[in-house]
């Protein structure tokens, strides 16, 4: 009985999460192009999908962003957490509230923004402004994962190192750093897919010369239903699966 | 020692040079040229004006402004109802199943939102899902279509944006001390009082955090309404992209960010004195 009144609360909920992409995971193997009816199993869609060089350039462009600016911003983030962790210092608390405003800043409001100071800079948009855009929004969500797992650890380790004479950067590099790892780990993986789901700054701060996935996808959806673009989401799903399991084992390990 | 402060400078430098050229100087840009008057050739003239703020308060930008706070906001209450129940019954189950059902909200959380979004017009086209479900019940005698309406850009909302109200929710429920909700049950309080007194308080972070977590993005979403809600549905985040891309009226544009931002800045604030008012409450109960 108690059984049921929770599935009651919960399934419906899942339901409604996961339907439509079921509904379209489903279709992206009907092998008719229009209909909504059922007209047996199909690979195709999925071979025209590979066949499509300018959608291929566009997943191979939004990797390397993806990867390239989680990196930059695992880097930079962890050491604005450890900083903001270890070191008293003048607008400390300055910057903690920054990165928070930074991190619920409305996407809209980050994409100007990035837009007006680079046509300022006098700079095209393509492939550094994404970077830089990409670098930017992604920090914070590496610092948040990074100083939570800070905060929740011995500093007596910390002491304990610095009293046996090791300095600030080998404490950190073999103290600090392997405690934290897990988190970075985790931090990445977010970035990496905050960067690649991207759609509203993108689409300020990057030019036909270097289209990424997110911002081929709007082009193609906005011409409504196709059978390839189907393909290419059911394909995105499973990455996200993926990602979504190996963080689970990451953040599972930490514990 | 030269070292250990080398390093203590270059932690805290690099990050707080790259976010001062990457997010404060653009925010600061912005702001001035929200000042700044349009311009045909160079986009914007260097010259002071308040134009763009009295155009902002002309009627035509504030249906589009009531419209978004309007949409973001049912979203948001609908987001809050649906997901409450959920994330309590979820942060209170003893299941060894708990991980994965968490894992099951993460998915959606993690998935790109645009195909989300583009998934959802399988189930509110002509010959989609509920459509056909209500002709096979007999509720409708020929196939409807919700695309293109305002409850369609509803259900576009809230589908993309659930897990994120649930997910700050979860993790507020699970912070719930149970001793507290025993001790006022033995007291003799009802479900609902122990609801109102206790469990209401001590979630509103999470309640908060989760509207601001709904809210703020839906605001400036507008790939939602010009694919489910076929452009008829103005947005803040269409009339700015509009005025940036389209309009090419950068100062006006400029304007309607700042509005956006000032809203943001006013609901962290609200966050941050009820999760500041919680802090010193509960320390006081333990105390």
């Amino acid at each position: 009985m108690r059984i049921f009144w929770i599935a009651c609360r919960l399934l419906p909920v899942y339901v409604f999460l996961y339907l439509p992409l079921a509904v379209l995971i489903t279709f992206s193997f009907n092998s008719s192009k229009y209909s909504t009816a059922w007209k047996g199993f199909t690979w195709k869609w999925y071979a025209k999908l590979a066949a499509n060089t300018q959608l291929v350039e566009a997943a191979l462009n939004s990797l390397t962003i993806a990867t390239l600016a989680a990196s930059i911003a695992s880097a930079l983030g962890v050491l604005l957490a450890v900083a903001l962790f270890r070191y008293r210092f003048k607008g400390r608390d300055l910057m903690q509230a920054g990165l928070f405003v930074l991190m619920m800043s409305p996407d809209i409001v980050m994409g100007v923004s990035l837009l007006l100071l680079f046509v300022a800079m006098g700079l095209n948009p393509g492939f550094w402004p994404l970077l830089t855009a990409h670098v930017t929004f992604c920090i914070p969500f590496v610092a948040a994962t990074v100083y939570s797992r800070l905060k929740g650890f011995d500093p007596n380790l910390i002491e304990a190192a610095e009293d046996l004479g090791a300095g600030e950067f080998r404490t950190f590099r073999h103290v600090i750093l392997p405690i934290i790892m897990p988190a970075v780990l985790a931090g990445w993986l977010l970035s990496f897919t905050l960067s690649m789901d991207d759609v509203i700054i993108s689409f300020f701060v990057t030019g036909p010369d270097f289209e990424i996935l997110p911002l081929r996808i709007f082009a193609m959806v906005k011409m409504g239903v196709k059978p390839d673009v189907n393909a290419l989401s059911a394909i995105m799903v499973g990455i996200t699966v993926c990602c979504v399991f190996v963080s689970h084992l990451l953040m599972r390990k930490r514990k | 020692m030269s070292n250990s402060r080398l390093f203590r400078r270059i932690s805290i430098g690099s990050a707080a040079v790259w976010l001062t050229l990457f997010a404060l100087a653009p925010n600061l840009l912005v702001l001035s040229a929200s000042f700044l008057t349009r311009d045909e050739a160079q986009l914007i003239a260097p010259l002071l004006t308040l134009d763009n703020y009295k155009a902002i308060l002309d009627p035509l930008f504030m249906r589009v402004l009531a419209k978004s706070l309007y949409l973001a906001a049912g979203a948001t209450l609908i987001c809050l109802v649906a997901g409450y129940p959920f994330a309590y019954t979820l942060a209170r189950m003893k299941t060894r199943f708990k991980p994965l059902l968490l894992m099951l909200v993460m998915i959606p959380f993690w998935t790109n939102s645009l195909l989300r979004t583009y998934a959802l017009i399988f189930l509110l086209k002509a010959k989609g899902l509920i459509s056909l479900c209500l002709l096979w019940l007999g509720i409708i005698d020929k196939p409807v279509s919700f695309m293109y309406t305002e409850t369609a850009v509803f259900i576009g909302m809230t589908y993309t944006l659930l897990p994120f109200m649930i997910l700050p929710l979860y993790s507020s429920v699970e912070k719930l001390d149970l001793r507290l909700l025993e001790a006022a049950g033995d007291l003799g309080a009802s479900k609902f009082k122990i609801f109102r007194h206790i469990t209401l308080p001590l979630t509103m972070p999470g309640i908060i955090a989760g509207c601001m977590m709904v809210f703020l993005p839906a605001l400036g979403m507008f790939y939602i309404p010009d694919l489910l809600g076929g452009g008829k549905n103005l947005l803040v985040g269409n009339f700015i992209k509009n005025q940036f891309l389209v309009s090419r009226n950068w100062p006006m544009g400029a304007a309607a960010s700042i509005v956006l931002t000032l809203l943001m800045l006013v609901l962290v604030w609200a966050y941050h004195s009820s999760a500041k008012r919680l802090g010193k409450k509960t320390e006081g109960t333990a105390l």
